[in-house]
This record gives structure tokens, sequence and C-alpha cells, in this order.
């Protein structure tokens, strides 16, 4: 008896313990948030990413497993403006943990911090999958990782308060290595300009937006409706007049209808890695963005 | 232009200081030369200088399409005060076509009590199903609160759920109270336009007429651990199929649940579990026709007790493009109910002890092959297992008195194709081969679609 008291003393010691020692446990949503928090947390933190760059993560099923992390997490790193609609939600209620609620200091949402692109004056589902709080898909503009590493670091300051000056100097050394790789590909990005695209999907706003390339169309008539026959032959005679200089896939995108397109237009398809891991070139977000200039400036020459 | 100045004075002296002072040929010669060598000197430079300027505009002209800068974020516009705080809502419309080779007026279950809720595929030609309207929002700081209502085609509204939900309890736990679909199994929880077919499987049917709205409360405990350990209880008024209200204070029922999931490689999630559904019934009531023809009205008084289990498995690929998906589910359900069947209860009044154990499964597999189109084929059985009627058994009365429990087996098989040209609306076609009547096998054409309107919902696993 006195044994398995001493015992059971011990056991709810180390659970106090445990805590104090372990790195605060993130739940991020896409890979680029997971490799984001990694850059700023360093060993403080352990990094548990939701979904693989090659799925949609507009559709994404709110796994038992993603539960199970959703309630262990300390924090929730999330794109917001309702790109995880469907299924953070669930997880977040399903969990059971207080602290990642929205408005909690465990609930952190890229967003928040970003000046947003395409915010529409008006919504309605004929439109297609239109957010009504502007482009979620944020990434791939560098400025917009650089808001949002400010604003992270200071959320992960906050709730790991004793290791708020390691966030801070993390923060700052991660900061000044974006500033100088934005300077390089800033020089890279200016054979960009006014490059003519055709895109499939609008989640290239950011990229087109940042580089100051030129969207001529969308394979897609509307956001997250796939094209009909009809359209796409409209779209072949229309750029017919005035050719693409590529057509941008992302790594996630079914190839079919923009290799259906090329074959027509003549212009060559880039794939593009979007997510870090959508190519094996993209291993962080200085790969991303390397890796996605490099395939661009390949296809401009 | 500084450099300019620099460069432009120094020769411009010079030059008009050499004829003034004229000196000899020798010194003129000098002079030259060294204007020479300034000249080329500054050119020179001033060539340096116009490609650095040159370097700069272009650099000015990429940072201006480019700016280090982040864009600030948009500035936040007040919220409209008296509309801010409404709840979200959505609409679910749905309605079939049906075609079927049997009368639905007869359907039932060959063998079972008759669960008295919504069995069967429902009635010939086009049918307006339930539209449902949910609202939803946080009470505050401490509660979330949802109610759905069903409008049925006759005007009549039924609340289907209106329960609030805790969101800061510490520890892992939750708990929700009102009217709410009960935790149990698989299926009991989804709200019938996620269903992969048109209507429940039949062991659902006849064991829950449908789904078992829970009138109580629940309480659930998330295990902090990687993998997915879930446990709940809730209790209520057992009010309805196959409990009864009880004529007295207290709460009637228990159950418990289980579940536990996790991921089996990038790829496949799965979710098993484990229920156990006790609750009374006092004067459970159904109609059967007699051996000789009477309508009569019998009833149950005692206890019901049923297990479950349930297990899901879905495939996504995660490293693909193409959107494929295949979902595989089963449920088993085994149902012991003890207690006294009192028959005619209006005119012989007779009754005596009765047990019956009873069983049920399905197993359905639904196949997304391309992202808008999903096949699935389900079966279903159910086993009428033992069933004990005291009255039979002492000889008062003939088991042919209680037609509706000879001994059947019921099943079916489903198949179906649903097209949904977006999340929010679903077109499907499924056909049954329906051997729940002890007769004739009924064959069911059911055309059916889904419109969800309004708020974008989040579905469970």
């Amino acid at each position: 008896m006195n044994a398995f008291f001493r015992g059971l003393c011990c056991a709810c010691a180390l659970v106090v313990a445990l805590p104090a020692n372990a790195a605060i446990k993130v739940l991020a949503t896409t890979s680029d948030w997971g490799s984001l928090v990694t850059e700023l947390g360093g060993d403080k933190v352990n990094v548990y990413t939701a979904t693989s760059p090659l799925q949609d993560v507009h559709r994404v099923d709110a796994k038992p497993s993603l539960v199970a992390r959703a309630r262990t997490a300390d924090l929730i790193v999330a794109t917001g403006a309702e790109l995880e609609i469907g299924w953070l939600p669930v997880l977040l209620q399903e969990s059971g943990n207080s602290k990642i609620q929205p408005g909690a200091p465990g609930y952190f949402e890229i967003a928040s911090a970003l000046r947003l692109l395409d915010i529409p004056t008006a919504v309605d589902r004929s439109m297609g999958d239109v957010h009504p709080l502007g482009n979620p898909h944020v990434q791939l503009d560098p400025r917009n990782i650089a808001a949002a590493a400010k604003a992270l670091s200071a959320r992960l300051a906050q709730i790991d308060a004793p290791n708020a000056a390691y966030y801070q100097q993390r923060g700052a050394d991660f900061q000044a290595r974006w500033q100088q790789a934005m300077t390089r590909w800033a020089a890279q990005a200016a054979t960009l300009k006014d490059v003519p695209v055709v895109v499939i999907h609008k989640d290239q706003a950011y990229l087109i937006h940042w580089l100051g390339m030129k969207e001529l169309a969308a394979i897609e008539p509307k956001p997250g409706v796939p094209p009909s026959a009809g359209y796409l032959a409209g779209l072949v005679s229309k750029l017919g007049a005035t050719p693409p200089k590529m057509i941008l896939r992302n790594a996630y995108n079914d190839p079919k209808a923009s290799d259906w397109l090329a074959e027509r237009v003549k212009a060559p398809v880039v794939l593009l890695p979007f997510s870090v891991g959508g190519t094996p070139e993209a291993k962080d977000l200085f790969g991303l963005f390397d890796d996605t200039l490099r395939r661009l400036q390949a296809a401009a020459k | 232009m500084g450099y300019l100045s620099r460069i432009i004075g120094p020769v411009a002296i010079a030059v008009m200081v050499a004829p003034a002072t004229g000196q000899a040929a020798d010194d003129i010669e000098t002079l030259r030369a060294e204007i020479a060598a300034l000249k080329a000197e500054y050119a020179q430079r001033v060539t340096a200088l116009e490609a650095r300027i040159d370097q700069l505009e272009t650099t000015a002209a990429v940072a201006a399409a480019a700016p280090v800068e982040p864009p600030p974020p948009a500035p936040s516009t007040p919220a409209r005060t008296s509309s801010a705080f409404n709840p979200a809502i959505s609409v679910i419309l749905a309605g079939n076509y049906a075609d079927l080779s049997q009368d639905p007026g007869d359907f039932h279950f060959a063998g079972f009590m008759p669960s008295g809720g919504e069995i069967g595929p429902g009635e010939r030609s086009f049918n307006l199903g339930e539209s449902e309207v949910t609202f939803a929002a946080s009470v505050d700081p401490y509660f979330t609160a949802a109610l759905t209502v069903a409008l049925s085609s006759e005007g009549e509204i039924g609340v289907e759920e209106a329960f609030a939900r805790t969101t800061s309890l510490p520890a892992g736990f939750s708990a929700k109270g009102g009217r709410f679909f009960s935790g149990f199994g698989y299926l009991n929880e989804i709200h019938a336009h996620a269903w992969d077919f048109v209507d429940q499987p039949l062991v659902y049917q006849a064991f829950y007429g449908g789904q078992y709205a829970q009138d109580g409360v629940q309480v659930k405990w998330l295990a902090p651990t990687d993998l997915f350990l879930e446990f709940g209880a809730e209790t209520g008024n057992g009010g309805e199929f196959p409990g009864t209200r009880l004529g007295r204070n207290g709460l009637n029922g228990t159950t418990l649940f289980t579940h536990v999931g996790g991921d089996l490689g990038d790829s496949i999630g799965w979710r098993a579990g484990l229920s156990w559904v006790d609750m009374d019934a006092e004067g459970r009531v159904y109609e059967d026709v007699d051996s000789v023809g009477n309508a009569v009205v019998n009833s149950f008084t005692g206890s019901t007790e049923t297990w479950i289990a349930d297990a899901t498995f879905k495939w996504t690929p995660a490293s693909s493009t193409r959107r494929q998906a295949f979902k595989l589910q089963a449920e088993y359900m085994r149902r012991t109910e003890d207690g006294s069947l009192a028959y005619d209860v209006a005119g012989a009044g007779l009754s005596d002890s009765y047990r019956s154990e009873q069983d049920g499964w399905y197993v359905q597999g639904v196949y997304q092959f391309n992202p808008r189109w999903r096949f699935g084929v389900r079966y279903d059985e159910l086993d009428p297992g033992s069933t004990r009627i005291g009255l039979v058994q002492s000889g008062d009365l003939l088991a042919s008195d209680f037609p509706l429990l000879l001994p059947a087996s019921p099943s079916r098989i489903t198949t179906m194709i649903d097209f949904s040209p977006s999340e929010f609306s679903r077109l499907r076609a499924q056909y049954a081969w329906d051997d729940s009547r002890d007769a004739e096998t009924d064959r069911q054409l059911l055309l059916q679609y889904i419109y969800a309107l309004g708020a974008h919902g989040a579905h469970k696993f």
C-alpha cells in the first residue's frame, strides 16, 4: 500500500513536472506554417502539421488523429480567412481544449496579421468558392511571411513567457535572414514583371501581385468550379490572340486541365511547389521561394 | 550633380586662364596634356557614375514593384451592432422521388417490435423531405449553442436538436445538455444530409427508429494522447424508443461509449468504438393484428440493453493530386429486452414475461472516383435471434397472435451513385433490394436532392 502510494506520488509529480521542461506543442494547419513555427520556435516547440502539401487544405477530413493532436496542443496556427472552415471548427469543438479556442492566446490566424487581397464587395455562392474575408492563399508573397512571422513571434513569446527572450532573438534572426533573401528574390523577380500567365485557381493571386505578373485568365471559370468543355474552348480562342508565356500549376492541382490547355496554346506548364514540401526542393520557406522563382525564371527565358 | 560641377569647374577655369596668361608653347602643351588627362579621367568617372545611376534606378524600380516593407493589416471596420451577434444560419433542403415495387404503407421489420420512428423508404412519387434550419452561435465565453428545427412537408415543426455545449472546461472535458443526437455508434450523431445513402441502415431503423435523440446531458473526456481516445456518458429522460418516459422523478437510462482512432500511414484515418445503452420502458405500446384478424395494442414493460460496435476507415491519398477517397464503415448492434409483454391492453389484458435477444449489422463502402462523383454499396441484415413470449409458452396464446414477432431475417442490398456539383449541392440515385418484410422483395428506386444554404458547415470524420 505504502509502496503503491509512493509510486502514485512519483507518477503525479512526474506528470506535473513534465510541462515545465517540455517544448510547447503547436498544431499547424499547413506545411508552410509548420515550417514558420519551426523557424521561430526552434527546439522550444514541437510542431505537428495537419495536412500534406499535396492536399487541398479547403477539403480535409477532421480525422481522429487530428482531434487528438488538437487536444494536447498549446497553440494552433491556422491560415484563417475561412480556408480551414470545413474541418478546423470540428477539431476545436471535439478537442475539449479551452486553450486553443478562437479568442484564446493559443489560437493564431496568420491572416489576422495581413492585408488580404480580393476582398469581395458582395458575396453569393453563385460566384463559386468566394471567400468573404479575402483570398486566404497568402503564403506566396514573402512580405506576408515577414509580417506573419512578426506577429507569430510575439504570440509564441506570449504563450511561453519564460522563453520570450529566446523567441525574440530567433524572430529577429529570422527577419534578418528573410530580408536578405527578399532582396535577392526582388532582384530575380525583376525579369518576371509583366510576364503574362494563366492560372488554375485564384490561389496564386499573392505570387502574381508580388511579382507584378499579368494574369490573363484562370482555368476555373469561377473559384472552385471545374471548367466545362465550352469554357475551355472559349479560353483557347481568347488566348490565341494574347498567348500566355506560361501556365502556372500548383503541386496539389490535378495536371489534366493545365496540360490540355498547354498543348493548345503552346505555352509550358510551370509546376510550382505552392507550399513547403510541394516539390523536393521546397524543403522550407526559403526553399519554397527559391524554387518557385527558379522555376518561373527558367520558363520565362 | 555635385560631381558634375566639380568636373566642369576646373576644366572651365583652366580653359579661361590659359589664353589670358599667354605662356610658352611648352607650357600650353603641358596644359593641353594635363587637360586631356583630366578629360579622360573625368569621362571615365562620368561613365562609372552613369552606370551607378542606372543601377540605382533599376533597383529603385524593383523596390517600387516589390516594397520590402510588409503591407499593413487592413483597418478593422466596426461591427454592425444590431446584427453582429446574430447566430450563423444554415438551411438544408431535401426531397426525393420514389418508385417502390411494394406498398410502403405496410412496411415493417418482420420479427421486430416496431420502433415507431422513421422506417422504410417513405412514400411513392415525389416527396418533399424535411427542411432543416440550424442556428448556431457562442452563448458567452463558456458555452456555444445550436438549434436545429425540422419542417415536415405537412408543415409540422420538430426540434431535432437544441443543445448548449461547454467550451472552457479544463483537462479535456466537455459537456452538453438539451436535446442532441446521442454519441453512441458512428452514424447516430450524423445529420441526414451528410449520410452516404438516402436512408439509415435497417439496424438503426429497427433499433432506434432512425436516430436516437437524447433529452438529457452528456459528458465527454478526451485523453491527452496522440492516439484518439474518447470516453462519454449520457443520461436523460429515456423518452425515445426503445425507452419511454417513466411515471416518476429521476432519469431513465445510461449510455456509455468509447471511441479510439488514429492514422494508418499518411492516407488512412480510422475510428472504432464500443457503446452500451441501457434504459427502461414502461408501457411501450405497439399495434399488431391477432391470429383471427382483430387489431390489438400490445405493451412492453422492462429493461432494454444494447451493445454497439462500430468501425470506420477512410482512405484519402495524401500524396496524390487525384481527389479520390474510399470510406468503409460497419456497425453491429445487439439488444436484450427483458420484462413483461401485455397482450391487447384495451381488451383481454393478458400479461406474462418477455425476453428477446436480437441483433443486426451493416457494412458499407463508398468510393469517390472523381472529385464530384461517388459510388456506394451497402449490405444490411437483421437477425431476430431468440424471443420468448411467456403468453405463448404458457399456452394462453398462439405465436400467430403476435405476427410481427414471428421470426424472420430482414436484409437489404443498396447501391447508390451521387454527384456533387459543389460542396453545397448533391444529387443522388439509389437502388435497393429490400427484404425487410417477410414477403416479396421491395425494389426501391430513390432519386434524391440535397441543397445547403447559408453558413458553411463543418463535417465530422
